[in-house]
């Protein structure tokens, strides 16, 4: 049978040495209580589910050429990564409970922190969270229990998903939620100072390059965030860090991020990857599994799960969070990613994303009838293009020549009806851009 | 062993990017870039392969022996489900296509998936619903609790407080805490189960719901289960169930058909996708009738023409807990191993889950400890109270297993027993593997007795022995940043 490895044979030799018999293993449960035989196919062989599963696949879209991005893009994936995380021994493994058969996943992990200090310019980071919605949900909580105030300020060009998910983490804490509408694509500082309260506010929620595709320097708001005692949170896109200034140069307090650029594929929303850092001062505050080094008895270099007082199974309804683990196979991924691209692999995979970008930002805005939208802001790998019509419209009649065009903003920002969100990955020909300029064009 | 980033050297590569296919330069505001490149590793693609290779095996996993972490369910990985996971045709798929106009129809077969899985689990636990949006067991609570939330504001109660039973995994409490709630603990009977007693005391209108593991931590079915969810009832409180012990009770009875108004499964238990060192996970949780109007959005749908379709059009709804459908690659092979069990199978899970458990708890009696002297379910917990009189604890136990060749189990939980040692075997490991592991927790207890300074010293097997946690806890080391 399959996973089951006990043979007829054995399953009554057990049960005899038990002088039990198979249905008296479960005369704990009342009669009353079982349930009727479970309306569930029977079972069926690798082969036949293999055939099913390809094709439901096969009902799946795979010649798209997508320009869709809004937070998740379409990245290469060196062929080394998935090699080295699907080996058994990381993928089979749990959370590392004992230390002295865990090492591989410990030490990778403490690697990927120092990773993501090196991205982020922050000095701490965790092992990772589930995605990098709940990584900023994670955050701003953290961020109260530093500040001990009750009250946030978001930026609404901080990614909606991310922002709609907060409304749903913090709905029922008593938590003030300020959001402010950018200016011109970016967050507008007056507004935000304005609300920036010394009494109430715990943090300023931020994020680079915005939700469409802004790049922007958050130093002032940092100060200023500062100046009244409330934190800086800035999500980012750890790609852009390739070559974009950093949140720890920005003077941010905690950096959050969505780590699925890094290695893992888009697979249709998950698993995905949430990264978190911080300042040294409040790495006691910060949420999720951490790694740290150590020694052994013989005084050689080793890795444990540490600080572990800040967590549920110590604390339980005290601690920091209520997470069990983190997403240690993504954080792998990730980390395998950056090792294999390096120090000037990412920055010219960076340079090379922002080429492409521009290039497609030129030659769409250069159809007539198409406009730029933030026409003054610096772009990194996504912009946002205006049309004379809804962009819905016309994303569901590219769709049509199997063009995914991007993504229709008016779905979030009612006011950018007309307006859409281009990415361009290191993956899309200037054919592929031409393609969509040229059906663009048509359609105008 | 060196560091990754003690490996680079000054102008090593592994990738070469592509070049450049169009004239256009970026033309990026100077002081919106960063000074200098990020401080990331030179290495060669040998040097990461043979890097990763060496940390590998440093590591422990179900394909490298036996691995009986008690509540952890860490039976094996079929090879299939990577494989169907691994398909482009789902590791493409982005995840904003169904919401794009004319998209859905791109994803059909991956919204079919999501929708059959609902479907399946509806089936095993019993509930009206399921989201499977929650990326995590503990994720899954806070979906569960966050709607025991809404339901109760939606009917206008003022309710503050839940009630978790003192041998509950520490993410119940946890979970309540983050969600808003006061946290009262109910403490067990001396047979291991919540005190009935002890409860109706604590039923008051201020109860918004009771957090039950079932069968609970000890490995333990509470007969009293539906008149423990009828008392909650009572004063309108909703009743969840944590489903991480779902292995023992599959097609036995269902959580629905108890009483429970919410629960969670993890799918890389109960389905054994694989626990990756630690994630990723996904836990859907399923509800009763009265909650699904809560259920994050969105859900997927089916048209009476056979299409699937998302539905967003859910006021009540607590919103989003994850950007789109949950852990989708986690869900797709859980999906492919119920499609191999069928109901048949899934009824040798839990018999054959049990049934190793039990033959454990049996070998072991006399020379270990029992927190209950009963049948268990899916997992036995035993105590090394007896053999710490000698000064091996708990802990010396589990470093001696792995000198043995075999993962501990979990130690010192629950709570409520001294010295625990929770085993659970799961279905998929052998008399021959059980008898092993029973042989080595029989030498190590009489070691126990006759030389027990041998068993401190354990584990000599493995890279690093016993570590200084203390140290690290107390001289934090978390990361190699840049010298400079």
């Amino acid at each position: 049978m399959p996973f089951i490895a006990n043979t007829e044979e054995q399953r009554l030799a057990m049960l005899d040495e038990l002088g039990l018999t198979a249905e008296q293993l479960f005369d704990d449960i009342p009669a009353e209580l079982r349930c009727a035989p479970l309306r569930v196919d029977p079972g069926l062989s690798e082969q036949e589910v293999r055939t099913r599963m390809a094709g439901l696949a096969d009902r799946n879209v795979s010649d798209l050429i997508s320009f869709l991005g809004a937070g998740y893009y379409d990245h290469f994936v060196p062929a080394a990564v998935n090699a080295l995380v699907y080996r058994s021994e990381f993928y089979t493994a749990y959370t590392p409970y004992q230390p002295e058969i865990s090492q591989g996943t410990l030490q990778a992990i403490y690697e990927y922190q120092s990773m993501i200090c090196r991205l982020t310019d922050m000095d701490v980071a965790n092992a990772s969270m589930y995605d990098g919605g709940t990584a900023l949900c994670e955050a701003l909580t953290m961020a109260i229990r530093i500040s001990g105030r009750k009250s946030l300020i978001i930026d609404e060009s901080v990614s909606p998903i991310h922002r709609i998910m907060i409304q749903s983490y913090t709905d029922n804490l008593g938590i003030e939620r300020i959001q402010t509408p950018p200016s011109a694509g970016c967050a507008n500082r007056d507004r935000i100072i304005e609300q920036l309260n010394n009494q109430k506010t715990a943090a300023v929620i931020v994020q680079n390059p915005n939700f469409f595709g802004c790049l922007d320097d958050f130093s002032d708001l940092a100060e200023a965030a500062h100046a009244a005692g409330a934190l800086l949170i800035v999500s980012c896109y750890p790609i852009a860090l390739g070559m974009v200034k950093t949140p720890g140069a920005m003077n941010a307090d905690i950096v959050t991020g969505e780590g699925q650029c890094l290695g893992l594929g888009l697979n249709f929303g998950g698993p995905y990857l949430g990264f978190m850092a911080t300042r040294k001062k409040h790495v006691r505050k910060m949420p999720g599994r951490i790694a740290g080094r150590t020694v052994d008895r013989q005084g050689r270099d080793g890795f444990v799960l540490t600080l572990q007082a800040r967590e549920q199974h110590i604390r339980r309804e005290k601690a920091a969070s209520n997470i069990c683990t983190n997403q240690s196979l993504c954080a792998l991924t990730a980390l395998t990613y950056l090792s294999l691209l390096g120090k000037h692999g990412l920055a010219e995979l960076a340079a090379l994303i922002a080429d492409k970008t521009e290039y497609a930002c030129q030659k769409l805005t250069a159809i007539d009838g198409v406009k730029r939208k933030f026409p003054e802001k610096s772009i990194f790998n996504e912009f946002v293009i205006e049309l004379p019509y809804a962009a819905g419209e016309a994303v569901g009649r590219l769709i049509e020549s199997k063009m995914a065009a991007g993504f229709p903003l008016g779905r979030y920002y009612p006011e950018l009806e007309r307006c859409l969100l281009v990415a361009v990955t290191e993956k899309r020909t200037r054919h592929e851009i031409d393609r969509l300029a040229d059906a663009l064009e048509d359609l105008v | 062993m060196k560091l990754l980033f003690e490996k680079s050297v000054a102008g090593r590569r592994a990738s070469r990017i592509p070049s450049s296919d169009v004239d256009a330069k970026a033309n990026i505001d100077r002081r919106l870039l960063r000074d200098r490149p990020a401080e990331l590793p030179e290495l060669s693609e040998l040097d990461v392969v043979r890097h990763f290779t060496e940390l590998s095996k440093k590591n422990f996993g179900v394909d490298d022996g036996f691995y009986p972490l008690g509540s952890c369910t860490m039976k094996y990985n079929p090879k299939m489900a990577e494989a169907i996971a691994g398909d482009p045709g789902y590791t493409a798929l982005h995840p904003s296509l169904p919401q794009l106009p004319g998209g859905a129809r791109l994803v059909q077969g991956a919204l079919e998936v999501l929708y059959q899985t609902d479907r399946l689990l509806r089936e095993i636990c019993g509930m009206s619903a399921f989201s499977m949006q929650p990326m995590a067991g503990a994720h899954g609570e806070l979906t569960g609790v966050l709607m025991m939330a809404a339901y109760h504001k939606h009917q206008g109660n003022k309710k503050d407080t839940i009630l978790i039973p003192d041998t509950a995994h520490g993410t119940n409490p946890a979970t309540a805490a983050i969600a808003g709630f006061k946290v009262e603990t109910i403490p067990s009977d001396n047979h291991g189960r919540m005190d009935i007693e002890l409860l109706k005391n604590a039923l008051t209108d201020q109860v918004a719901g009771l957090m039950l593991t079932c069968p609970n931590t000890l490995g333990l079915f509470n007969h009293q289960v539906k008149e423990i969810c009828r008392m909650v009832r009572d004063v309108d409180g909703l009743i969840y169930c944590d489903g991480a012990n779902l292995n023992a009770l599959l097609g036995r009875c269902r959580p629905g058909d108890l009483g429970f108004d919410i629960v969670h499964v993890n799918l890389h238990k109960t389905f054994a996708t694989p626990h990756g060192g630690g994630g990723p996970g996904a836990g859907p949780v399923g509800v009763s009738e009265k909650l699904v109007p809560y259920l994050p959005i969105s859900i997927v749908s089916r048209r009476p023409s056979g299409r699937y379709y998302l539905d967003y059009n859910r006021p009540h709804s607590i919103g989003y807990v994850a950007p789109f459908y949950g852990s989708f690659g986690v869900i797709l092979k859980a999906y492919a191993y119920i499609l191999m069990l069928g109901g048949d199978g899934l009824m040798r899970v839990s018999e054959n889950a049990v049934l190793n458990a039990n033959y454990i708890r049996h070998k072991l009696k006399p020379y270990y400890d029992q927190a209950v002297d009963e049948v268990c379910k899916h997992e036995c917990v035993l105590s090394a109270a007896r053999q710490a009189k000698n000064g091996v604890r708990a802990f010396d136990v589990a470093k001696a297993l792995i000198d043995r060749g075999f993962h501990p189990p979990t130690v010192y939980f629950p709570l409520t027993v001294p010295e625990a040692l929770m085993i659970e075997p799961t279905e998929t490991e052998s008399k021959e593997t059980l008898d092993k592991f029973i042989d080595a927790m029989i030498e190590i207890a009489q070691l126990s007795e006759t030389d027990p300074a041998s068993l401190a010293a354990c584990p000599v097997s493995t890279p690093v022995d016993r570590l200084d946690e203390t140290r690290a806890a107390r001289k934090p080391d978390l990361a190699l940043l840049p010298t400079e």
